[in-house]
């Protein structure tokens, strides 16, 4: 049938040893380049903690920024961060699960729908400094908002909308249609459906979604810095209208400092900073493990 | 009376979708103000300065006398921070990604891709903080040409900051590969390294060249560890360990000095960023569609 | 019964995913070049042994056995045993033909090449399809995509490529059970050429397959080996009554 001698290999003992050396080198080659990645995030938050723990106390914790820093604090950037996630959680929570329930249940499959989704999908690679061009134009300047509390908690909104959006589209998805169905059957409209059975079941998932958000709002500079938030704030903002500053811009500020102290004061900076955003992801990962024992 | 409470709750109800739609629009809405806005200001920009001159000029200098107007400079700026990063960010995302899905044990997953969420939810200017004060004096020990503010330092620190995303787009490309594929090749008498790189690696690359494009794009859009660590010097430079500046850095530049809004330098701004904006819009939808067609090939 | 050793022999074998036992203490001789059909009803654990065989459970996680499976009088799990060098000689055809997203010519060529086969490729390649009865259909179109060929076509190139490996066994999981009648006749019609040069291990929950084409058969249900003979008595005159309920249960 064949014209080929069956059988004609010899299997090459050491062309086998060798492949098997090499299977062997290659596993351990890429269990090392990932444990890099570990290092790195080991070293970084050394190189932060030796840098800064120093400063972190009280005093530093309850003073405004100083030419001086050892009279130097972070009160006036640790309460204008709180104030600016405050709005910013008032603006973009509301508005984006609602836009989330428009897509999920309501929306038909139209071209209108596709093009919005195809929007939102884009916004969320927009680099941020954008939105912080778009804030400056639009909410500083056209509204007249000047470099408030609310014009950054509205630019704010605008750069995690995508994010909310996306992240309660994917909880509302995944509540089993036949809770739906259940609730149709007996006469319910769709909000009355909605309210008491897709938004109570989808919960966990959207607030995690909210929370991660907010994390991302929290850490952002760029924008910021397009509209104007200062960096030398000596007060606390007492309504949406006031002037403020934020950690995030308190740090890039000593950052960007020639002096080792105010580098130092940075570091300690970043700490509360992290701080901030390990609660409130915990909190995410508590409410997930609430969510998922239900 | 059964009628007119029927009539009630469905004009509710057509408000309220209304005002969901409402709230789903404002994307649009912002899209299109950001184009708006872009393209306004940009076009008052080329009355004065030709757009050729713009887009091929060598030399950037608005901010100093003579004035020039050739973005390049920062283009090339914002290059080598991206072709740093990716150098850093591709190949061990990849490596990590098949670590992730072809190696490791359950619980060395459920230990790493924490650890690669929390890399990815540091924020940027705590990277511009690390790569000013640990990464330059470091490269400075070894190359001591480097100068104080260098592209290099960002650009290793943007490629940290990007590799999260490469590993976990990656890891999803690999596992999305079915494990028929891997059987069919192990029964042919082949080693785990070979199904891997000549079976698994292959079926996914489309997944990988996606992350990779979106990589890219997170890396032009990066603003605060370059301006912190990279320097403001417009420099057309193939020189990693030079100082440069990129499209994002000279933006924050500008807004922090005082401009008088109206004036050419104020347009700069927004000409940079329409050249950012595009870029990178581009880029992210490449990369998007890229992975939906790779989704659809195992369908 | 044939009295020349086995070529695989299992013995005592018990197979466990964690503490559930699938596969309960087998003892089955493979004949050389000869088709054993193992036959049952699904989940009696008759893919769980067949993949024992070729090592393939080593990728499942969770898996363990007790009892030896021989090759040639050799324990097949021996700690000095490669599974590589195993695999090169007991080749598999799975269930769903899984071709590599790759051109039908690399298809075949891949095993040969990994393993550096030698010899000249193109006729190895030549070989494997004329073998799988597929060459005439896909002669002229060698770099075609893999993925291009129908169902039937698919399964015939698999089936190339572990030919193509020239392995001593081949071991076979219902490779008929996803395609249609005309294809898998193709298919019964090849293992009888198949048989003159490879030995051949096919399960299978199609009797009249398994009656057609194997010179042996083996019964399970539950895990267990309830009966194993030459076919011919297996269906005709089977020694267990359970034997006998299952094969007359689908016949007629």
């Amino acid at each position: 049938m064949s014209d080929m001698n069956f059988r004609t290999q010899a299997f090459n003992k050491a062309n086998l040893k060798r492949r098997r050396a090499q299977s062997k080198a290659f596993e351990y080659f890429c269990s090392g380049v990932t444990g890099l990645a570990v290092v790195v995030l080991a070293l970084l938050l050394y190189d932060i903690f030796t840098d800064g723990y120093r400063w972190v106390d009280a005093q530093f914790l309850n003073s405004f920024p100083s030419r001086f820093p050892e009279k130097a604090g972070i009160k006036s950037a640790l309460v204008g961060t709180l104030w600016l996630v405050g709005f910013t959680a008032i603006i973009a929570i509301p508005t984006g699960v609602l836009a989330a329930i428009y897509l999920e249940e309501y929306a038909p499959k139209n071209r209108l729908t596709h093009f919005i989704e195809v929007n939102i999908a884009n916004l969320a690679g927009v680099p941020s400094i954008v939105f912080g061009i778009l804030g400056l134009a639009i909410f500083v300047r056209f509204f007249g908002l000047g470099r408030s509390v609310i014009a950054g908690a509205l630019t704010m909104s605008l750069l995690i909308l995508p994010v909310i959006i996306i992240a309660a589209k994917e909880a509302i998805r995944s509540v089993p249609s036949s809770l739906r169905q259940a609730a149709f059957a007996l006469g319910a409209t769709r909000w009355q459906v909605v309210r008491a059975h897709v938004l109570p079941s989808a919960m966990p998932g959207i607030l995690t979604g909210v929370i991660l958000a907010l994390s991302r709002a929290i850490g952002e500079t760029a924008p910021l810095i397009m509209i104007g938030a200062l960096t030398f704030v000596a007060f606390l903002p007492s309504g949406p209208m006031d002037e403020f500053t934020a950690l995030p811009i308190q740090i890039f500020n000593w950052t960007a400092r020639p002096q080792e102290t105010f580098h130092e004061l940075a570091a300690g900076g970043i700490i509360v900073l992290l701080a901030v955003l390990l609660l409130m992801n915990a909190l995410a990962v508590f409410i997930r493990y609430r969510g998922s024992k239900q | 009376m059964a009628e007119l409470s029927a009539k009630k709750t469905r004009w509710n109800e057509w408000v309220l979708e209304k005002l969901f739609f409402f709230c789903a629009f404002v994307s649009v809405i912002t899209t299109a103000a950001v184009i708006f806005i872009l393209l306004e200001e940009t076009l008052t920009f080329f009355e004065t300065v030709p757009v050729l001159e713009f887009l091929t000029g060598t030399r950037w200098t608005p901010l100093l006398e003579p004035k020039h107007y050739g973005i390049l400079p920062l283009v090339a700026g914002t290059m080598l921070i991206v072709m740093g990063a990716a150098i850093v960010a591709l190949p061990i995302g990849v490596a990590s990604a098949i670590f992730l899905s072809e190696y490791a044990s359950h619980r060395a997953r459920s230990i790493i891709k924490p650890i690669l969420e929390i890399l990815a939810g540091i924020p940027t200017v705590v990277y511009g903080y690390f790569a000013l004060t640990f990464i330059t004096p470091g490269l400075r020990v070894i190359l001591p040409d480097t100068q104080i503010f260098n592209a290099a330092s960002a650009a290793i620190v943007v490629g940290i900051m990007v590799l999260p995303m490469v590993a976990s787009l990656c890891d999803d490309a690999l596992r999305a590969v079915p494990a028929s594929l891997r059987h069919g090749g192990y029964s042919l008498g082949a080693t785990s390294f070979e199904v891997t790189t000549r079976i698994v690696v292959p079926a996914g690359l489309s997944g990988i060249f996606a992350a990779f494009v979106l990589a890219v794009s997170r890396a032009i859009g990066e603003t605060m560890a370059v301006t912190l660590a990279a320097g403001a010097t417009p420099n057309l430079t193939a020189n990693p360990l030079e100082s440069i500046q990129t499209m994002t850095a000279y933006i924050v530049q500008v807004s922090l000095g005082d401009t008088p809004s109206g004036s050419l330098t104020y347009q700069t701004l927004f000409a940079v960023a329409s050249v950012l904006f595009v870029s990178t819009l581009m880029l992210n939808i490449l990369g998007t569609w890229v992975m939906r067609r790779f989704r659809e090939v195992y369908e | 019964m044939s009295d020349q050793t086995p070529i695989l022999n299992a013995k005592d074998l018990s197979i466990f995913y964690g503490d559930n036992e699938a596969v309960k203490s087998i003892s089955l001789p493979i004949f050389e070049k000869k088709i054993t059909a193992i036959i049952g009803p699904s989940g009696c654990g008759k893919s769980t042994f067949l993949r024992s065989l070729n090592r393939m459970n080593d990728f499942i996680d969770g898996v363990s056995h007790r009892g030896e499976i021989l090759y040639r009088d050799q324990d097949l799990y021996a700690d000095s045993v490669d599974p590589v060098e195993a695999r090169l000689r007991i080749g598999m055809v799975f269930q769903k033909a899984n071709p590599f997203p790759k051109s039908i010519y690399r298809n075949i060529a891949w095993g040969p090449n990994i393993n550096q086969l030698g010899g000249n490729l193109d006729l190895r390649v030549e070989n494997a399809l004329k073998q799988a009865a597929l060459w005439d259909e896909v002669a002229d179109r060698l770099d075609d995509s893999a993925l291009n060929l129908s169902g039937g076509q698919q399964q015939r190139l698999c089936i190339a490529r572990a030919l193509a490996m020239e392995p001593e066994v081949i071991l076979m999981d219902e490779p008929c059970s996803a395609l249609d009648p005309v294809s898998t006749a193709r298919i019964e019609d090849l293992l009888f050429e198949l048989k003159e040069n490879f030995t051949i291990v096919i399960v299978t929950h199609n009797m009249q397959q398994a009656a057609r084409v194997s010179d042996y058969t083996a019964f399970m249900e539950n895990g267990v080996l309830v009966e194993f003979g030459e076919t011919d008595q297996v269906f005709t005159r089977p020694k267990e009554k359970r034997t006998e309920e299952y094969v007359t249960g689908r016949f007629g």
